[in-house]
């Protein structure tokens, strides 16, 4: 049962295709790294997949998407929102209950964020805010995780601490990554783009970073 | 829990929100609010019977009210936009940013009812109560604009080039565009000046309006608005820089200069009407004394207490509302209809100035501090709420925002609330300047015992209480700034 099933779909902004004749099927349970030059179109993609995806999507955009004056603790809390009935998301705003801020520190631990629970995020480093951005996603219920560069603003030990805590909590996990050794030790499948489509659809099992190499050269 | 109690307790913020909420808390519990008409829903049903069925043929004076109110806000704005121009060029020293400092406290109104004793029903008048605080604002703006211009370019200048060649040569040429589209927004704060002097007896818009409400014909009412929105709503379209010179000499040429004007009484005015009483009676010092404890104990503390209580009170309400009102334009909240219909209400209520829309209030309520805390909180929520809810128009949420009272609660009101409390803290000295002025309207703030004293022709009194209003005017000024620069409070939005 996939929860994703593209048949020759092109992907664009406003009309102009960046993207043509997508075949994509995604299965429940899957790792999938997208791979590719910058303005290749991956952001696209990310985009097409989350507006097709029949399970339930959890995002880290690019930008992060955060909201600088509220706290650690508010933006992840947004993870849940969807969940909670109004009235308590209001008064949480201003008087969080001790099991969601017990909830939201559960996840914000292994980022090693705890301390800064309730700092303003404005006040965070570029990698303290996009682990932020992470956590928001991970304290979402959805199964499936779609990221843009998730990590790009941590160190590579960081990196892979947080992608296998990922890997760890959500069944589906589609990234876009600039970092091929980091996209083939973390992903079990890789998409590579080039030149407006899909060039590289294949299993990471016995794929050197070199092999990646195709998608670079024009 | 208790982290994020501590959070919000040491926060500067949270802390003066609650200071604000509380005084006008505290203010409110002793503010006279009651509806005092018997029927108030009635006279509002005729009051929108008549909005919907506007007669722009109901009185010949339609075109003359509407033609002067113009010619007063074109000959006002010009002169207060050239005074204040020159002032901007002496504006490091500090005789001139003080008489600017005072000559802007002072409202419109007040300064009317002043030329009114010296000029009558002159247009001077009507000119020099818009023309003088404006020179105040227009200089302070200006100076403003100069200092923040691009200094490389006057350091380029030959050593030597001269104050006068410079400015024309290089200062000036940068700095001009943001001189014409402030000196604009100036002339839509005049034409609402200009219409609103008409309720002290000037031809003006104000005065048929006033004439009309106390006649029940609302109908006529809803003609006269309907021509002020529709002037203030196109000005874009007329108010354009080749046709300046032909509006200045045709607003000279329709104003009745007939109205002689005689030296003598302007003298008098000046150097006998205007002096404590006792002074000139021989009273002497005891006799002083006594003048001003009476006119303290039994005006000037009750107008100013009424005055900043008010206040308070409309300042709390104008942030609420704005608040309230700059999601329904928001793009990141509503549709297009919705939107479309939101910002016809915002553009009616920010055009209406508070004055007229307190007018409006109290003869459907009756006196009490009820149409002052309406009016003054739905024109400034209506300009807050049209800035903050327009400047959501550039932010860019996640995909999967949330939506509905989540998304406004938690991605947009926290971007946000910072520039709409420091346009708020911003427009505290307006609203205090109008605060004032309502007084005229019979409600018991400083503008109430002003307009007594003109009645009563104690000209002493009334000069009097209006410096009191200027002090306040500075001391909300000077405490807005602490405020905002102990709250770090700066906004990029046009707040001017």
């Amino acid at each position: 049962m996939h929860i994703l099933d593209l048949e020759g779909v092109p992907a664009g902004y406003s009309g102009r295709p960046v993207l043509n004749d997508i075949h994509l099927r995604i299965e429940p349970g899957e790792q999938i790294a997208i791979v590719g030059e910058s303005g290749v179109g991956k952001t696209t993609l990310l985009r097409l997949i989350r507006e097709r995806c029949v399970a339930s999507t959890a995002i880290i955009p690019q930008d992060l998407g955060l909201v600088q004056a509220l706290s650690v603790f508010h933006n992840v809390y947004m993870g849940q929102l969807h969940n909670r009935s109004t009235i308590h998301n209001l008064r949480t705003l201003f008087w969080p209950a001790r099991r969601d801020v017990d909830a939201v520190r559960d996840v914000l631990t292994p980022l090693r964020l705890a301390d800064e629970t309730f700092s303003a995020v404005r006040r965070l480093s570029g990698g303290q805010q996009q682990r932020t951005a992470v956590a928001r996603a991970l304290f979402n219920d959805a199964t499936v995780l779609i990221g843009d560069e998730p990590v790009s603003a941590v160190d590579d030990h960081q990196a892979r601490e947080v992608l296998s805590l990922a890997r760890g909590q959500k069944e589906t996990i589609i990234l876009a990554l600039h970092d091929r050794e980091l996209a083939l030790s973390f992903a079990d499948r890789i998409i590579g783009l080039k030149d407006g489509r899909i060039a590289m659809d294949t299993p990471t099992a016995g794929l050197q970073p070199g092999d990646l190499d195709g998608l670079y050269q024009s | 829990m208790s982290a994020a109690a501590r959070l919000y307790r040491r926060s500067p913020l949270a802390r003066t929100l609650f200071s604000f909420f509380t005084i006008a808390l505290v203010f409110l519990a002793f503010a006279d609010i009651e509806v005092t008409t018997v029927d108030p829903w009635d006279e509002f049903a005729r009051l929108l019977t008549g909005i919907v069925t506007p007669d722009f043929f109901a009185t010949e004076n339609l075109i003359a009210a509407i033609v002067n109110t113009l010619a007063f806000a074109f000959l006002g704005v010009a002169f207060g936009v050239g005074l204040g121009f020159l002032l901007a060029l002496g504006f490091h020293s500090r005789l001139v940013r003080t008489f600017c400092v005072v000559v802007r406290a002072v409202h419109e109104l007040f300064w009317a009812l002043i030329f009114l004793q010296m000029f009558g029903l002159s247009p001077l008048t009507g000119i020099l109560a818009i023309g003088i605080p404006y020179a105040g604002i227009v200089a302070k703006v200006f100076a403003e604009i100069l200092e923040e211009a691009d200094g490389r370019a006057v350091d380029a200048a030959p050593t030597g080039s001269g104050r006068l060649s410079t400015l024309l040569f290089v200062r000036l040429p940068d700095v001009w565009s943001h001189f014409r589209t402030y000196a604009l927004y100036r002339l839509e704060c005049g034409l609402r000046s200009s219409a609103v002097l008409g309720f002290v007896g000037l031809p003006t818009l104000g005065f048929h309006l006033e004439t009309a409400f106390r006649q029940g014909q609302y109908s006529e009412v809803s003609a006269l608005l309907i021509l002020f929105y529709v002037i203030i709503a196109s000005q874009r379209l007329w108010a354009r820089r080749q046709l300046v010179p032909i509006y200045l000499i045709g607003a000279a040429l329709v104003l009745p200069w007939s109205a002689d004007i005689s030296g003598a009484n302007i003298i008098r005015f000046l150097t006998v009407d205007i002096v404590p009483f006792p002074l000139r009676d021989g009273g002497g010092i005891q006799g002083l004394a006594d003048w001003l404890w009476v006119l303290t104990s039994n005006q000037a503390v009750p107008g100013s207490i009424a005055t900043i209580q008010l206040t308070m009170i409309a300042l709390v309400a104008t942030g609420l509302l704005s608040a309230c009102l700059f999601p329904f334009i928001s793009p990141q909240m509503f549709g297009r209809p919705t939107r479309a219909l939101a910002h016809l209400a915002l553009v009616v209520t920010r055009s209406t100035p508070e004055y007229i829309l307190a007018f409006v209030f109290l003869q459907l309520w009756g006196p009490s501090m009820l149409p002052a805390i309406v009016a003054l909180a739905l024109h400034n929520g209506g300009i807050i709420g049209h800035l903050i809810g327009r400047h959501t128009e550039t932010l860019t949420l996640r995909a999967d925002a949330p939506t509905g009272l989540n998304r406004y609660a938690y991605e947009l009101l926290p971007r946000v609330y910072r520039s709409l409390l420091a346009l708020l803290f911003y427009r505290w000295e307006v609203i205090m300047r109008e605060t004032a002025i309502l007084g005229i309207l019979g409600i018991a703030t400083l503008g109430f015992y002003v307009d007594s004293a003109f009645a009563e022709l104690r000209f002493d009194r009334a000069l009097f209480l209006i410096a009191l209003t200027a002090l306040l005017n500075i001391a909300i000024d000077v405490t807005s700034r602490r405020v905002r620069a102990y709250l770090r409070l700066r906004t990029t939005l046009e707040g001017r």
